[in-house]
């Protein structure tokens, strides 16, 4: 029961960073398409940004494990 | 009862020290498959037995009829004792029934040299009154020291001496051919180097500050490719789930943290303590935030490497997997090309981890080394 | 939950290898790779500068060499000129003085044949004179030989006067 409802957070988890990691890849695409010029500084921050989303989002993923552990 | 225990993974969460009594090995991995198919094939035991450190390596076959490696076990219990492992899996295979989830439960009890320890869970403990005690899931018996040479231990071994071969053959050329073009392993190694200064240090620490750090860059990112990349190697030399151990993540994300602290300069540590533009008031609230905030930017680092590997050996398993539990090899036509598309994703994963980790420690020292430009 | 405890083996292992690993690297391995690297594009950077300069330089004597040959065509030109103006010069003065000569040479052969014409002349006159004196004797003494004769020339002479 625990397992589900932590499968369900942890489901969550990723559904926000997906959300967030899909803007920022999409801003950068919009951005690299108004400068191609910028595009190696462009891509290194869009990392930056989709890494820290994505750290947070596996807070949630590991928290949601360890719900789903008792 | 929830909240209580969520409030208690919080405070593990902040402060990674807390014993919980949650086991986190006994989860049933897939919730959907029956019982009775369970006892004879859990996926979830399996893949945390690959995913979690051992004391012998594992090379075929099951059971009986297994093939393993014994390594040696170093243990510190009143002086050093070693011996090798195959006392404990050759042992006395017993039994030890847990209450809180009305099972069995199997451990091995040492024999020879390993007389009076028992391997609970890949754990040793000392047996009292020649036997394991539970409390809960845990056995409440005495933990030794374990500084054994285990899997992880050894895969990490086997990545110091392929980067230590590789890199020195790399070296050598230089130092045999001089600044010339490249060639051979340099030829391939050579722009990763250099992406590594040029992309990591010079872009984000200062333009004068950055060759101090460009050795450690250069070691971290190496380190966690090249044991990413053994990782993925199904076999000997590899397999093992290094970068995905906590342990080791929490070593190289405490290194950027020292790293980062000790090269603090006066305006870092200005904007931690006197954060300046925000009035007096308002300090008592931003210092304990700036304070955890040094904390945290580590931490998310430890967690990202663990969770990003130990998640892509997970998946890989859990597909492989899927042949054991339909016990039928018609499914290897769907679960393979899925494990080889996420393998092949997890090359990536395991270079861009290794660019992430290397990157994001140079922004925290590059914003430790900035000079104040106001 | 062990997945998420730090196992104190495996953390003072990590540590150990990857401290040594972080010295041997830096000291025996980084450092040659990226003195090498760094050697080799200061090279390229200078072999580029030096190219450039090269390149100017090129250019510069190029220019130089431009110069040096319009000013030699020149020089040549006016050193043509100059000894065709010479020669010209010389041809004309060796010309002059041929002529100064000549007509010095002319003059005087005139005056030297106008001498001997005048002093031939002279005693062609002392001679002829001589010779009348003689004839003019030898008719006279033959004139006067006889008395007829003197008588004849008498008349005649008187016949002479007579028709003046």
């Amino acid at each position: 029961m625990y397992g589900s409802i932590a499968a369900i957070g942890a489901g969550l988890a990723v559904l926000g960073a997906g959300l967030g990691i899909g803007r920022i890849g999409g801003s950068a695409m919009d951005a690299i398409a108004r400068q191609p010029e910028a595009s190696g500084k462009i891509t290194t921050t869009m990392i930056i940004a989709a890494a820290l989303i994505e750290g947070v989002a596996l807070f949630g993923v590991v928290v949601g494990l360890l719900g789903g552990a008792k | 009862m929830i909240a209580s225990s969520k409030f208690k993974l919080l405070i593990f969460i902040l402060l990674s020290l807390f014993t919980v009594n949650h086991s986190f090995a006994n989860e049933h991995a897939v919730e959907g498959t029956n019982h009775q198919e369970e006892k004879e094939f859990n996926v979830g035991e399996m893949i945390m037995h690959h995913i979690k450190d051992a004391h012998e390596w594992h090379l075929w076959g099951g059971h009986d009829n297994s093939v393993s490696i014994y390594l040696p076990v170093i243990i510190f219990d009143g002086g050093m004792k070693t011996f090798s492992s195959s006392y404990f899996y050759h042992g006395k295979h017993k039994t030890v029934f847990d209450e809180s989830k009305k099972e069995e439960v199997d451990y091995y009890e040492g024999v020879g040299p390993a007389e009076g320890y028992a391997l609970f869970h890949e754990k040793i403990y000392k047996l009292e009154d020649g036997q394991i005690h539970l409390a809960g899931e845990h056995p409440h018996n005495e933990k030794v020291n374990d500084f054994s040479i285990t899997k992880n231990v050894m895969s990490l071994f086997f990545g110091a001496i392929l980067i230590l071969l590789i890199m020195g053959s790399m070296a050598k050329f230089y130092k045999k051919n001089g600044a010339v073009s490249p060639k051979g392993v340099a030829k391939f190694l050579e722009p990763i180097v250099l992406m590594v200064r040029d992309d990591i240090a010079k872009s984000n620490i200062d333009k004068h500050k950055y060759h101090k750090y460009v050795p450690y860059l250069l070691t971290i990112f190496f380190f966690i490719w090249f044991n990413n990349l053994l990782g993925l190697v199904p076999f000997l030399p590899g397999g093992a789930n290094l970068t995905g151990n906590i342990s080791v993540t929490l070593f190289l994300a405490v290194c950027t943290l020292l790293v980062t602290v000790f090269s603090g300069n006066k305006n870092y540590w200005s904007h931690i303590f006197a954060t300046p533009g925000v009035p007096v008031v308002l300090l008592p609230i931003m210092i304990p935030i700036e304070v955890v905030g040094i904390l945290t930017k580590p931490f998310a680092l430890m967690i990202r490497l663990f969770a990003n590997i130990t998640a892509g050996h997970i998946i890989i398993l859990a597909l492989i997997s899927i042949i054991f539990i339909n016990k039928n090899v018609a499914w290897g036509g769907l679960s393979v090309p899925m494990a080889l598309f996420i393998s092949v994703l997890e090359l990536l994963v395991a270079f861009l981890q290794a660019f992430l980790f290397a990157l994001l420690s140079a922004l925290f020292i590059g914003a430790a080394v900035e000079e104040a430009h106001h | 939950m062990d997945l998420i405890l730090p196992d104190f083996g495996l953390l003072f292992w990590t540590a150990l290898v990857f401290i040594c690993l972080l010295f041997v690297l830096t000291k025996f391995i980084w450092k040659p790779i990226l003195s090498a690297v760094n050697e080799r594009e200061q090279k390229i950077a200078e072999s580029l500068e030096l190219a450039e300069k090269t390149k100017e330089e090129m250019k510069a004597l190029q220019a130089a060499n431009e110069n040096l040959l319009k000013e030699a065509r020149a020089e040549r030109d006016a050193i043509v000129k100059d000894a065709k103006e010479t020669a010209t010069k010389m041809v004309e003065e060796a010309k002059q003085a041929a002529k100064t000569e000549a007509d010095k040479l002319m003059a005087s052969a005139r005056q030297a044949i106008e001498t001997e014409k005048g002093a031939a002349i002279a005693e062609l006159k002392t001679q002829v004179a001589a010779f009348s004196l003689e004839i003019a004797e030898k008719v006279v003494r033959g004139e006067l030989s006889s008395n007829d004769k003197q008588k004849a020339l008498a008349e005649k002479l008187a016949g002479d006067i007579n028709l003046n």
